[in-house]
């Protein structure tokens, strides 16, 4: 009991400290608006504004045709170049994809002779030469299908691929961008927060203060994740509501309340690390640099920048300890895939059960750290 | 008259917000004399010597300095090399990593002496103020009064016309304190032009000054010499007449209470201590020391800087554990867990530590609620407090604010508020002015006598040492004598107590040290002191930012195996080929063509099979529980359907809600779909019917085998290298405000370009160093070779290092505190970095604000050149482009920060 008042009264110092630092709630504010905004919405779709250009030696009704199924906002125009310029303009990134399509091209196909298509991909462009091969293949059998049905060449493929996407059918970017933007904010706010809290403490030597007073160092650190948690948990709900389902309209499969729940428990495991680190750094130098250490690998292998199974085996188990890939893993679930608690829970527990661990090693190291620093 | 003084104050009027530090002051300083400035704490005495010394930039009033205007920049920066100054607190303008020739060095250099002159003047100032011995020690490992000799030396290394020193001997022993005065008579006697300006709170000290001005709440109360001082107030020391000087009001209510004796029948010991002894690593700090302290006592700890009092403090209430012996509070062993111990001590520590960002009353009912005062108890006690300590009219100030006697009050005030047993005063009235110091003991001589509270209390004040029960001197962790003020005084020639601590203290330390040289031969050679060329003073700048970065290997290590570890992790970890995924057969038709479909996806890498699924039900319960991310339908009769050539169709189901993933998955069912057509179509020997009217070809350049790694480890550096070396920047620049070491930059000629660009040269060096070492991992570890123009690259990385230090730059001129600038600059650059790029996604498919933003960011730029050297071997006339465009971004952070850098504080 005598616990859990020290605490609350320790919160309320907490509140007082961060309400004089206004460029840290402006900070909070600006992450949860604009910066959210921008970072969601302005992926675009895998495969978007794609430079392609055609070498076409056929200049025949079919090649003209493959050019014009290209459309926005996928692709660009296309463009056009002579065969003896695609290879400055691929080495000047001028373009992404080039399509030769040989003379005699058309021919060919009504002679059933099986023509040769080539399709040349700036491979350093990872991301959009994975998706857009698959697409670009994809039109491009359509479209000659499509040819072959008017011209009554041959029959088409009796055998159809139906893509069906569940939860996100359009697929619309934004709406798991807008998650992972979520998160990023989360866990940068709360970490920096948190930790910050706790180095400004100990630079000024209030901490010892609080050493020599009756309260134990895990009421000190329950304060600080409770207090500063609360803040990022408003600032979180807001985002939640106003800005992806509202602005963004962000369509939401599950609860709001099971997300804001599994929320909670992520702040908790997020506050903590923060705290590990306010304790492991000796000054603020070493906190932004560990701060940097940890963010970023929270923020780009949580599932929301590329797939969790595009991870290789030795990584996965790694990545596993980060808090983030849980709340990535239940947060999508919740909230497109609509799954409800019997669902998640498992995710919330180990999520809960990080956030724990890495608390009780931060206690472990704390009282040392003050005494020795 | 004009060259008679060295300033001359007009009407000067300072605010800092609603209050009036200094209230209309006018007054004349005479040239070439040792001038003090007295009064309490907080009555702007520090405010008004900054203005002097240009520090602060003036509001109201006119400062006359060296015979022109201090508002004026042209005088100020011309007149900057006659003035010295040194701010208040141990050691407040000296770099504590840098040893103590380095820090010597340092000014030398700003000041434009060559490597002679420096040696020269350097061996010169440290034999005089016996530092020579210490050259190599780290300014934050000497002692207090070695390290306000060190801040002296520094301000002298220009031979100044005008010495302004702010409370220098605040916190300083006595020897120290000695051995400070006797150098600053030497200096004098060699540079007799010089005029010293001092603020102190010290009286005694006051006395060897030839000019006095008395000041009190922003005013300036007279000005005189000591002596006439004291004439005219009809009284014998100067602190009383100081104190017939102020108003009635703030006089001294009552005469010092007196210390009845102890009372003899209370026997029972509150404290014992038994051979504590404390190491750290090979240092000892305190050695086998040994006390008892009964129920009420008033227990002294006297001792100089760095002798280990805070030390053996520390251990008594458990904040440090000992490394050897034990000590008892109330009978019970010091448990640092035992939170009932700790409600009968109270313990004010050195340094102040409450929250400055709270008000008085807020911290005073903070320490309430923690030492769990019951509800009711808490407003009454919080107002005799207030009454008591005299903090009445502040209760509503934030206590960062509250000048240093004030502060010390409030944490007696905190540490007293629950009535302990025990109090334990780690130095609680260094650098409080005398009236307080003496109504502060009043205070405890009504707790120990009136409470019966047992009271440890360490000082540097004699006359406080006469007022306690009994004392200790310790010297160099050990105690060297414990007797009571009394005894201990008798025992020297004089009988007084500060005598026999010198005694004490010289037998201690041995030999004593070898007699310092006489300070001669300064100001000699006046032909030097012409202003240094810019360059020189930058590289003074830089030279000394990289010994700091060198001094500190922790952030060094931090900053390079950090990010060789992320690059470790990214460029394996960034990834788009999905492999391991979860599907499962939704199979309605069950004949061997249906399988045979399904063992494409079956035998891929891409997939893993998980159970099939038997109903729709399940399919959509089994997906929304994320057990699977693709599920395959056929429908039935789909056997016969392939046989017959009639139209049938397959359905993939697809987790879209990770819309990354369910592109690729596409791609994957798409090609499955393909490979099953033509096997299945020459297996019939129907080519012609089944097999695709077109090879589609692709071909992946410049990366054949399609792997993501060969472009990460090209990307990856350039996320790195815009993170690291902001925060280095940023965090360099705020510390600097923080711990105050920025006044030497206000104080000298540096201008803002020449402080920011120093400051800045490490850091892009240490980024190309970083740079060199994920270039060399990328090459070695990872084989992905560097086809293109190396020197290309290594100029676009020059220019990128130097706009990602710009950045943190510019955001730490904005932000008034470290943590601040730590905040802003990785939330305003993380977004842009890592996701608007081009390390997923090429900058040019994003859209709308994320688009400008990524083109308006210096990453894109780099990333592309760097993946261009690394996968396409592009050369210098393919990446000039780039080049071009990345250099503009540093000049515009660092003019930016250089337009908003003040050279002055408010």
């Amino acid at each position: 009991m005598r616990r859990i008042k020290n605490v609350f009264w320790l919160i309320g110092k907490e509140f007082r400290t961060l309400w004089r630092e206004a460029i840290l709630l402006l900070l909070v504010i600006y992450s949860f608006g604009p910066s959210m905004y921008v970072e969601s919405s302005g992926a675009g779709g895998p495969l978007n504004n794609a430079v392609v250009t055609f070498v076409d030696e056929d200049r025949s009704t079919l090649s003209r045709a493959l050019q014009n199924a290209l459309l926005p906002p996928r692709y660009l125009p296309p463009k056009e170049a002579g065969a003896d310029q695609i290879d400055r303009m691929m080495d000047w990134g001028e373009t992404t994809f080039v399509v030769v399509i040989p003379a005699g091209f058309e021919a060919d196909v009504r002679a059933g002779r099986t023509p040769s298509l080539q399709l040349n991909i700036d491979a350093t462009k990872t991301m959009a030469a994975a998706v857009g091969t698959g697409y670009l293949t994809a039109t491009f059998n359509e479209e000659i299908n499509r040819f072959a049905t008017g011209e009554d060449l041959a029959p088409v493929s009796p055998l159809d691929l139906v893509l069906r996407r569940s939860f996100n059918p359009a697929g619309e970017t934004a709406w798991l961008r807008s998650v992972s933007s979520l998160l990023n904010q989360l866990s940068i706010l709360t970490i920096v927060l948190t930790g910050a809290a706790l180095i400004r403490e100990r630079e000024h030597g209030t901490i010892e203060h609080l050493m020599v007073m009756p309260l134990s160092a895990i009421e000190i650190a329950m304060a600080k994740i409770i207090a500063n948690g609360l803040v990022i948990f408003v600032a979180f709900t807001f985002a939640l509501f106003v800005m992806v389902e509202g602005f963004m309209d962000v369509p939401f499969a599950g609860s709001e309340g099971l997300l804001l729940l599994g929320t909670a428990v992520y702040l908790f495991a997020a506050a903590s690390i923060g705290v590990l680190l306010g304790i492991v750094a000796r000054s603020m130098a070493q906190f932004a640099l560990l701060l940097i250490l940890t963010i970023t690998p929270i923020m780009i292998l949580s599932g929301g920048m590329t797939p969790i199974e595009s991870q290789p085996a030795w990584l996965q188990p790694i990545t596993w300890l980060l808090p983030s890939r849980h709340f990535m893993e239940f947060a999508v679930a919740i909230a497109f895939r609509g799954a409800d608690f019997s669902i998640v829970w498992l995710e919330f527990l180990w999520t809960f059960l990080l956030g724990a661990a890495f608390l009780f090693v931060s206690l472990i190291l704390f009282r040392r750290s003050v005494s020795g620093g | 008259m004009q060259t008679s003084c060295v300033a001359r104050v007009q009407a000067l009027s300072h605010r800092y917000g609603k209050n009036l530090a200094i209230d209309d002051v006018t007054l004349d300083l005479p040239t070439g004399k040792m001038l003090g400035l007295i009064g309490p704490d907080g009555v702007g005495k520090s405010t008004l010597l900054s203005l002097l010394a240009g520090v602060r930039k003036i509001q109201t009033g006119e400062v006359m300095v060296l015979d022109g205007d201090m508002a004026d920049r042209n005088h100020r920066e011309a007149v900057f090399i006659n003035i010295a100054y040194m701010p208040q607190g141990l050691g407040k303008n000296l770099y504590q990593e840098l040893s103590v020739q380095e820090n010597l060095q340092f000014f030398g250099r700003l000041f434009g002496h060559d490597a002679a002159e420096r040696r020269q003047r350097i061996d010169r100032l440290t034999k005089a103020t016996g530092l020579d011995p210490f050259l190599d020690r780290p300014a934050g490992k000497l002692s207090g009064g070695m390290k306000q000799k060190l801040g002296l030396c520094c301000a002298l290394i220009h031979d100044p016309d005008f010495l302004i020193l702010d409370e220098p001997t605040t916190g300083v022993d006595p020897v120290a304190r000695d051995q400070f005065w006797n150098l600053i008579d030497d200096i004098r006697a060699d540079r007799p032009g010089m005029s010293v300006l001092v603020a102190t709170a010290y009286m005694e000290e006051a006395e060897r000054f030839d000019w006095l001005a008395a000041m009190d709440d922003g005013k300036i109360l007279a000005t005189a010499s000591p002596d006439e001082m004291r004439r005219q107030a009809g009284v014998d020391t100067l602190e009383e007449a100081f104190v017939s000087l102020l108003p009635e009001a703030k006089q001294r209510k009552s005469a010092p209470v007196e210390m009845t004796p102890l009372d003899q029948a209370e026997t029972g010991h509150a404290i014992v201590a038994k051979g504590l002894t404390k190491r750290f690593g090979d240092f000892t700090a305190a050695s086998d020391v040994s006390f008892e302290i009964r129920h009420g006592e008033i227990f002294g700890f006297l001792g100089s800087n760095g002798s280990g009092k805070t030390t053996v403090m520390k251990m008594l209430t458990g904040l440090l554990p000992a490394s050897e012996g034990e000590a008892w509070l109330f009978g019970e062993k010091v448990d640092a867990s035992n939170a009932e111990t700790r409600m009968r001590v109270g313990y004010m520590s050195q340094l102040f530590s409450l929250y400055g960002e709270l008000t008085v009353r807020q911290n005073l009912k903070l320490h309430a609620r923690l030492f769990d005062l019951p509800n009711d108890e808490i407003e009454p006690r919080i107002e005799e407090l207030l009454t008591d300590l005299g903090l009445g009219r502040y209760e509503d100030s934030f206590a960062g604010e509250l000048p240093l006697g004030l502060k010390q009050r409030l944490s007696l005030g905190c540490a007293v508020i629950h009535k302990p047993d025990i109090l334990i005063l780690d130095e609680p009235t260094s650098g409080v002015d005398p009236v307080a110091r003496d109504e502060f003991f009043d205070l405890l001589a009504d707790l120990s006598r009136g409470d019966g509270v047992t009271i440890f209390i360490s000082t540097h004040f004699m006359n406080e040492g006469m007022r306690c029960d009994r004392i200790s001197l310790m010297h160099a962790g050990q105690v060297l004598v414990y007797d009571t003020p009394q005894n201990l005084a008798a025992e020297s020639a004089s009988g007084t107590l500060n005598e026999t601590f010198i005694d004490y203290i010289t037998d201690a330390m041995g030999a004593p040290e070898t007699a310092p040289e006489k300070l001669t031969g300064l100001g000699s050679d006046q032909a030097s002191r012409n202003h240094s060329p810019r360059l020189v003073r930058l590289f003074a700048v830089s030279r000394r930012e990289t010994l700091e970065v060198i001094r500190d290997p922790i952030r060094l290590a931090f900053g390079l195996l950090g990010s060789m570890l992320l690059m470790l992790l990214f460029a394996y970890g960034i990834s788009t080929d999905v492999t391991g995924l979860t599907f499962a057969a939704y199979d309605q038709d069950r004949t061997p063509e249906s399988r045979a479909y399904l063992a494409n996806f079956q035998g891929s890498q891409y997939f893993n099979e998980a159970p099939a699924v038997t109903s729709d039900e399940e399919l959509r319960r089994r997906m929304v529980a994320g057990e699977i991310t693709l599920a395959i339908e056929i429908p039935s009769g789909f056997g016969r359907s392939v046989a017959t050539l009639q139209p049938t169709s397959v359905a993939a189901w697809i987790d879209g809600a990770n819309t990354i993933r369910a592109s690729t998955i596409e791609g994957y069912v798409q090609g499955a779909h393909a490979t099953f057509l033509s096997t299945r179509a020459t297996a019939a020997g129907m080519s012609g019917m089944l097999q695709p009217k077109v090879n589609i070809e692709p071909r992946y350049r410049y990366n054949p085998s399609f792997e993501s790694l060969p472009s990460m480890a090209a990307s990856v550096p350039a996320i790195l290298l815009m993170l690291f070396p902001a925060i280095l920047m940023a965090v360099s620049i705020s510390r600097e405000r923080e711990i105050g070491t920025i006044t030497n930059f206000y104080v000298t000629p540096t201008s803002k370009l020449e402080y920011l660009l120093g400051k800045q040269l490490p850091y892009i060096g240490l980024g190309l160093i970083n740079w060199m070492i994920l270039t060399a991992m990328a090459v070695f570890m990872f084989d992905v070779p560097l086809k293109g123009s190396a020197p290309a690259l290594a100029l676009g990385a020059v220019a990128y290092v130097a706009a990602s230090t710009g950045l943190g730059m510019m955001v730490a001129v904005f932000m008034r505190t470290q943590v601040a600038a730590v905040f802003t600059t990785v939330v305003v650059a993380m977004m842009p970095t890592v996701q608007f790029s081009g390390l997923i996604q090429p900058v040019s498919t994003l859209e709308g604000a994320g688009r400008i933003l990524g083109q308006l960011w210096p990453t894109n730029y780099f990333m592309q050149m760097s993946v261009g050297v690394f996968n396409k071997a592009l050369g210098f006339d393919q990446l000039g482009p780039n080049i071009l465009l990345l250099l503009p971004f540093a000049p515009v952070f660092v003019a930016v920060a250089v337009l908003f850098m003040r050279k002055q504080e408010a």
